[in-house]
């Protein structure tokens, strides 16, 4: 009896403490509680990461075990090390080229974070290349001479393609408070092209290196989430579409949904690590077996290479898990005022249409750590007709030249942290969230015009809640 | 009476974890905790100060090759790198909290120690007789610091033309032999083709080392208002020891046990460790421990005081031993790994052989020491995030 009622007082005081506790910031506030879909601490579910410094896009899944950290280790040091010109000492690291436009993926994806443009020509070109195409028949295809992509560096004996020039214009604007604004427009010059001219034809897709989180749980989303989510003929009205991208996974030797990529134009982690490999680095894989050499570019199909292919399926497998891994970093100041106005701002902007905040995982991905959790991504993986002013008019796959894929959003406000830089878009246009935001056109401007007619305070609180995301 | 004792305990121990500090045990005093980061900083000079005087001796020994190149000299010149290298490892420590060494702006460590080192760059490799810098001279023509310098800044990235492995390679040339390190011939030196050219990319990459070393003994030096010292010192003391404390645990696990061992280990690639040139890559792991195990301790051979040890004691003596215990045993197991290192890398090695077991449970004991640095240093009130 008396040890019946000692437990009773404890029960109390336990009542007690946690009523105090939610006091202290677990509360949501009564008519908040819809905010819980919006956002959490834990972006990331239990995979995400407590670092809000300049490693904080570099950590693992924090559950993954000893055995699945080796292995993201070793994928890290493919990814981080650099590739070297073949034959070379190193034998598992050579291959490099002939040429590439960076020597490792921590070149462009600096600390798994995100690459800016450069700031003038004398500003090394590091994470941002220029696809290459020609109208053809059924859709782009390869520049003839130069194909897909510029290569804008060389191991020693084989020329460069050719170098990367920007020139921005400024735009400025108003707010209809008459606070003033201005947006740059870039344009892309390729100069002292190794080969002669481009075709006269040539279209230029800038395309940056995003950050590198989170990557397994969006390939873990289930298709039919997606899907689902996709409104192709705008069936509700609300003036925004959503569509798939269906694209060819070489792995599975069919189409599929496709999640990665600016225009969602590979179905994989695998898949868009392997065409980065062979892109950007000049490394073969069982996925792209050939070196990418045009047939004009005689000393690039000289060149030794660095075995075949180059990265063998076991260490590709190994990178694959690594970038599937990489944490996502908690949410900071979760219970500051200005978040939860900024969140619920979100919502009403409509931004949330689109960087759909949260999903749940599938049971049955084959990466265990990241099987059913609740993430927070801010993305519905899907195309979405962005406007005329942010257009690279180069259709992909299904994507017409005027979509873009909804990029996650988290870790957004930790990339000046990590990268020292807070550009944004697929080109880097954007200098700070702000801007990208009034770069926002088609099916989101109304969102982009609600932002421009909000309060300054309230304009603060929404980029308060990005910056915390 | 024991009852309502007990009640009040669950109460504090309610708060204190509604509050999120420990219950009751003392930490560190402030004192003590500004003695250590001082210790810490005494420590950093004294190291990098010894790497840069190893490195002066070996480049006193490649100038007396260069100007004798004679088989004995390149000898005395190989025996001089290796110990200059023991002497850099250990400050490998002082890495990953964006300090002098790895500045994101102008950190030198990518120009220190590179790796892999891109050897086609440099000079001639087997399958490729003509290749690298050294070789080329119609492109080239003059090879001198500037240019070594503005080629690894081409693109931005840490290049792989200059620092330790580069003074390797041009030392050693390629590791052909499957049981001993290269043996590049003293005729590289004398009368192959671009001789000359070699010697001067030799003489270059070692002046660069010292230059390079010299800024890490200057960013650290006692007495000065303008460098990073004086900036470190200022610090709030647990960021300042959150710094300390993260080199320790970076350099454990990520980078140690990980990058260095694991990757190795698994990968089975022969040359896939960082001294490959020279065979001198379980000195270099060694070296690493050590580091981890002096800034611990807050002993550096000639410097010594409080270390991060007596911090963790203050609050709890156990731990504090039970974490040198498991540091110094990560040397000890780091010791007992037989070399050369790339023997263990060979395919058919059987992973139950006595070198594949010793570096298994080298790498275990580091990836567990990692686990009690980022809980003691909670104990004490700080904070770590390590991969």
């Amino acid at each position: 009896m008396v040890r019946s009622r000692f437990w009773v007082l404890v029960a109390g005081v336990l009542l007690l403490a946690t009523a105090l506790g939610s006091l202290y910031g677990c509360d949501l506030g009564g008519d908040d509680t819809d905010l819980e879909l919006v956002y959490d601490e834990l972006l990331g579910g239990e995979t995400t990461a407590f670092s809000a410094g300049r490693n904080a896009f570099e950590l693992s899944a924090r559950n993954l075990t000893n055995e699945e950290r080796r292995t993201f280790e070793v994928g890290d040091s493919f990814f981080n090390q650099n590739w070297v010109t073949a034959p070379a000492s190193t034998e598992a690291r050579d291959g490099l080229g002939p040429t590439f436009n960076a020597q490792s993926c921590s070149s462009c994806h600096s600390h798994d974070g995100r690459a800016k443009p450069p700031d003038d020509d004398d500003d090394p070109v590091r994470g941002l290349l220029l696809r290459l195409s020609v109208p053809g028949d059924s859709g782009p295809v390869d520049e003839p001479t130069y194909g897909g992509q510029l290569q804008d560096r060389a191991i020693l004996g084989v020329p460069v393609e050719g170098h990367i020039s920007i020139r921005y214009e400024e735009l400025p604007g108003r707010y209809p408070d008459g606070t003033s604004y201005s947006l740059r427009k870039p344009t892309y010059v390729i100069v002292e092209p190794a080969l002669g001219r481009l075709h006269p034809e040539v279209m230029i897709s800038p395309r940056i290196a995003p950050a590198t989180i989170g990557m397994g749980l969006l390939e873990a989303i289930p298709e039919e989430r997606i899907v689902g989510l996709s409104d192709p003929e705008d069936a509700d009205g609300d003036g925004i579409s959503g569509r798939v991208n269906r694209v060819w996974d070489i792995r599975r030797g069919r189409p599929v949904l496709g999640r990665f990529g600016w225009k969602a134009n590979q179905p994989t982690v695998e898949q868009q690590g392997a065409g980065a490999f062979h892109g950007d680095i000049g490394i073969t894989s069982a996925l792209f077996p050939a070196e990418n050499c045009p047939p004009a570019q005689t000393a690039c199909q000289q060149a030794p290479t660095g075995g075949s292919p180059e990265i063998p399926e076991a260490r590709l497998a190994k990178v694959t898990f690594y970038v599937q891994t990489l944490a996502v970093p908690a949410l900071r100041r979760v219970d500051a005022p200005q978040v939860r106005q900024g969140a619920r701002l979100f919502v009403e902007a409509q931004c949330a249409a689109c960087h759909t905040p949260r999903h749940v995982t599938a049971d049955d991905y084959p990466v265990r750590p990241l099987r059913n959790q609740v993430i927070f991504p801010y993305t519905d993986l899907l195309l979405h007709d962005m406007g005329a002013d942010l257009a690279d008019g180069r259709p992909d796959g299904l994507a017409s030249g005027r979509e873009w894929r909804t990029p996650p959003l988290w870790g957004l406000g930790l990339i000046e942290v990590v990268n020292g830089h807070t550009t944004l878009l697929h080109d880097g246009r954007a200098r700070n969230i702000e801007e990208a935001i009034l770069w926002h056109g088609g099916e989101a401007q109304q969102s982009r015009d609600y932002f421009m007619n909000l309060s300054a305070e309230e304009r603060a609180a929404l980029l308060e809640f990005l910056r915390a995301i | 009476m024991r009852k309502i004792v007990a009640l009040c305990a669950l109460i504090a121990l309610t708060g204190s974890l509604l509050a999120g500090c420990d219950i009751g045990a003392s930490g560190p005093s402030d004192e003590m905790k500004r003695s250590a980061v001082a210790n810490y900083a005494n420590g950093v000079h004294n190291l990098y100060s010894q790497s840069l005087a190893s490195a002066m001796a070996m480049d006193q020994a490649i100038d007396r090759f260069l100007a004798d190149p004679t088989p004995a000299h390149l000898e005395a010149a190989k025996r001089m790198w290796l110990l200059a290298r023991d002497d850099y490892g250990l400050t490998e420590v002082f890495r990953f909290y964006d300090g002098p060494i790895d500045h994101p702006e102008n950190g030198p460590e990518g120009l220190i120690n590179a790796w892999p080192l891109d050897e086609a760059y440099i000079d001639y490799v087997q399958g490729n007789p003509s290749a690298g810098i050294v070789n080329d001279a119609s492109k080239f023509p003059v090879i001198n610091a500037d240019l070594l310098v503005s080629l690894n800044e081409e693109g931005g990235e840490e290049n792989v033309s200059t620092g330790w492995h580069a003074i390797e390679f041009l030392l050693w040339g390629q590791d052909m032999n499957k049981d001993g390190p290269g043996a590049r011939p003293v005729e590289d030196y004398t009368t192959n083709t671009n001789a000359t050219r070699r010697a001067t990319y030799l003489r270059v990459a070692s002046d660069l080392l010292l230059t390079h070393l010299q800024d890490m003994v200057n960013a650290w030096a006692p007495g000065r208002s303008d460098n990073y010292r004086a900036e470190f010192v200022a610090l709030d003391l647990d960021e300042a020891l959150q710094k300390v404390i993260t080199g320790m645990g970076e350099l454990s696990r990520g980078e140690l046990a990980g990058e260095r061992m694991t990757v190795a280990y698994e990968e089975r690639s022969q040359e896939d460790e960082h001294s490959c040139f020279a065979d001198n890559t379980t000195a270099d792991i060694i070296a690493n421990a050590l580091g981890i195990q002096m800034v611990y301790a807050g002993d550096y051979g000639t410097v010594s005081g409080t270390g991060i040890k007596d911090l963790i004691a203050a609050h709890d003596e156990t731990l504090a031993e039970q974490l040198n215990a498991q540091i110094r045993g990560s040397v000890n197991l780091a010791r007992a790994i037989p070399a050369p290192f790339d023997q263990h890398l060979l395919e058919g090695v059987s992973d139950q052989s006595a070198g594949r077991q010793a570096i298994q449970t080298t790498i275990s004991s580091l990836e567990s020491q990692t686990d009690t640095i980022v809980d003691a240093a909670q104990h004490i009130g700080i904070t770590i995030s390590v991969s």
